[in-house]
């Protein structure tokens, strides 16, 4: 069997595919667990629809570097979102899914109306469910995914212990003198570039499991942030992993075997969490 | 000397004004007590004073060499923090964040006074207790610590004893009035005006008449009379009075 993973791990897209894979989530496990603590678990799915809108407009304009749409009207959805959190006119759970849903019916409405291929139903379920896009990233991919990874931890790291104390009491920060709204639109930024990256390998609609579930995994075992943070890091690569070579062995969808995989550590996790519990 | 002074202050929100013409002034050492119905404008006041909320109108002008970030502050608990996975040590440490500016990491001098604030609440023992796992008293505690960490001078406090039982709630006020005897400003909002006449010595209250003075001052003006009368009506409540006194 490692034979066979040898064998395998001599593609460079296989290669490509591990590096970007773990990458990508350790960084939305980074933020997931301040998105979950500041029920903001659904933007992920939200924001990850708005990326497929504006991947629609991209693939109708024939753009060939499709990120330069994609990844502003994200950043500019994710600020709005998580700006609109106190005193907005429509509250944060519904503007979510009013933008989430609209985003998605329009994408789909303009792959449709503008279809440029003919296998349109295989396109939208791959951009969904990202079960090819993963295994054909090239190495300029890699290189992109990587440099903005390493950005995202450099950030999370220096900004960990504000970004504490925002999550935690946002009103004393400001009244203190902390600039919360800064750091509220830099968690909104950070977390757009991780969702448009993390498209490519579980697609729009699991975004959402990579985000939440390392998370709340971690938070059924421990008490203090940073060991929640570290912890659902760990865990989201080492699911990440042994989902990458559970899917190439078993020939299952790359996207939906790393969710199963998160589903299953979560489990896991409230089983010894309440095993714990008595003693 | 005068810290804070609040002339003609009307408080709301866009615009539409609540509370009309709040005239009060805040020295140091002072212990001031705001009390009034629901609605009357309490939190907007202590929102207005931290500057999360714009004045409608008038002015607050702090003095003393006082700056609005300098004001520790209790706030009351918000859902998110109820199954916040955090140390006590992590949340009390956040109270001097303002104090790092755009440095990364807290120094040893902030470890210090955080692990100094917390020795001061009586709660160093539970520095590596989960926040969730804590009772609502020692959760107050962790707070106030953190508040403490915060400012030295003054410290507002937002309803501190709201669903704490009676003992604990005692506890409370007495840890409080201890702060107070150290030397800190305290502002607290309060529904419970038997606590406010028993430990504050400024009242400001909020209403259709507003009223600040000292307490001896509002005890005689009657603008508390409604508060008051229930207060002397309850038995139980003149019986935690004399428990008080006895101490």
């Amino acid at each position: 069997m490692i034979g066979k993973l040898a064998m395998y791990f001599e593609y460079p897209f296989v290669r490509y595919a591990v590096i970007v894979g773990v990458l990508i989530s350790l960084c939305s496990a980074l933020l997931g667990v301040t998105l979950v603590l500041k029920r903001f678990s659904y933007i992920g799915d939200g924001l990850s629809h708005v990326a497929f809108g504006a991947l629609a407009i991209a693939s109708v304009l024939n753009l060939t570097n499709k990120m330069l749409i994609i990844l502003p009207v994200t950043v500019i959805s994710a600020i709005l979102l998580l700006r609109s959190g106190q005193g907005a006119k429509i509250k944060g759970d519904a503007a979510i899914a009013m933008i989430s849903v609209s985003a998605l019916a329009f994408g789909y409405l303009l792959m449709n109306v503008f279809s440029t291929s003919s296998n349109l139903s295989g396109d939208v379920c791959s951009t969904l469910f990202g079960s090819t896009s993963i295994l054909t990233l090239t190495g300029w991919d890699v290189w992109l995914c990587a440099a903005l990874s390493i950005a995202v931890v450099a950030i999370f790291i220096l900004f960990y212990n504000k970004i504490f104390a925002v999550t935690f009491d946002e009103n004393f920060s400001k009244a203190t003198g902390v600039g919360a709204d800064r750091y509220n639109t830099l968690i909104a930024v950070v977390i757009a570039v991780i969702i448009v990256l993390a498209m490519n390998l579980v697609g729009s609609l699991l975004i959402s499991a990579l985000v939440i579930f390392p998370a709340l995994s971690a938070m059924r075992l421990f008490g203090s942030f940073r060991a929640v943070t570290v912890f659902s890091a760990a865990l989201s690569v080492i699911c990440a992993f042994c989902g990458i070579i559970i899917s190439i062995f078993a020939g299952t969808p790359v996207g939906s075997t790393i969710v199963a995989v998160d589903a299953a550590a979560f489990g896991l996790c409230c089983l010894i969490s309440a095993l714990r519990r008595p003693i | 000397m005068t810290l804070i002074t609040v002339s003609g202050l009307s408080l709301g929100y866009d615009g539409h004004s609540i509370a009309d013409n709040l005239n009060f002034t805040v020295e140091s050492g002072d212990y001031l007590c705001v009390v009034g119905e629901n609605g009357s404008g309490k939190t907007t006041l202590m929102k207005t004073l931290l500057g999360l909320t714009e004045p409608v109108a008038g002015s607050i002008t702090f003095d003393g060499g006082l700056s609005r970030n300098q004001i520790g502050y209790l706030p009351q608990q918000t859902l998110v923090q109820r199954d916040f996975p955090a140390s006590v040590r992590e949340i009390v440490l956040s109270g001097c964040q303002n104090r790092c500016g755009m440095r990364p990491f807290y120094n040893k001098a902030e470890k210090l006074l955080a692990a100094e604030n917390m020795e001061k609440m009586g709660i160093e023992d539970l520095a590596d207790t989960c926040y969730r796992n804590l009772s609502g008293g020692q959760q107050q505690r962790v707070l106030l610590a953190r508040a403490l960490c915060a400012a030295q001078k003054v410290l507002l406090l937002d309803e501190p004893v709201s669903g704490l039982d009676p003992i604990v709630t005692d506890q409370m006020y007495e840890l409080i009035s201890d702060l107070n005897r150290d030397g800190i400003t305290i502002i607290m909002i309060s529904h419970d005006i038997g606590a406010a006449i028993r430990y504050a010595d400024h009242i400001l209250h909020i209403g259709e008449k507003i009223f600040y003075g000292t307490k001896d001052e509002y005890l005689k003006s009657g603008d508390g009379s409604i508060f008051l009368a229930g207060v002397k009506d309850e038995a139980p409540e003149d019986d935690k009075e004399e428990m008080h006194n006895d101490r």
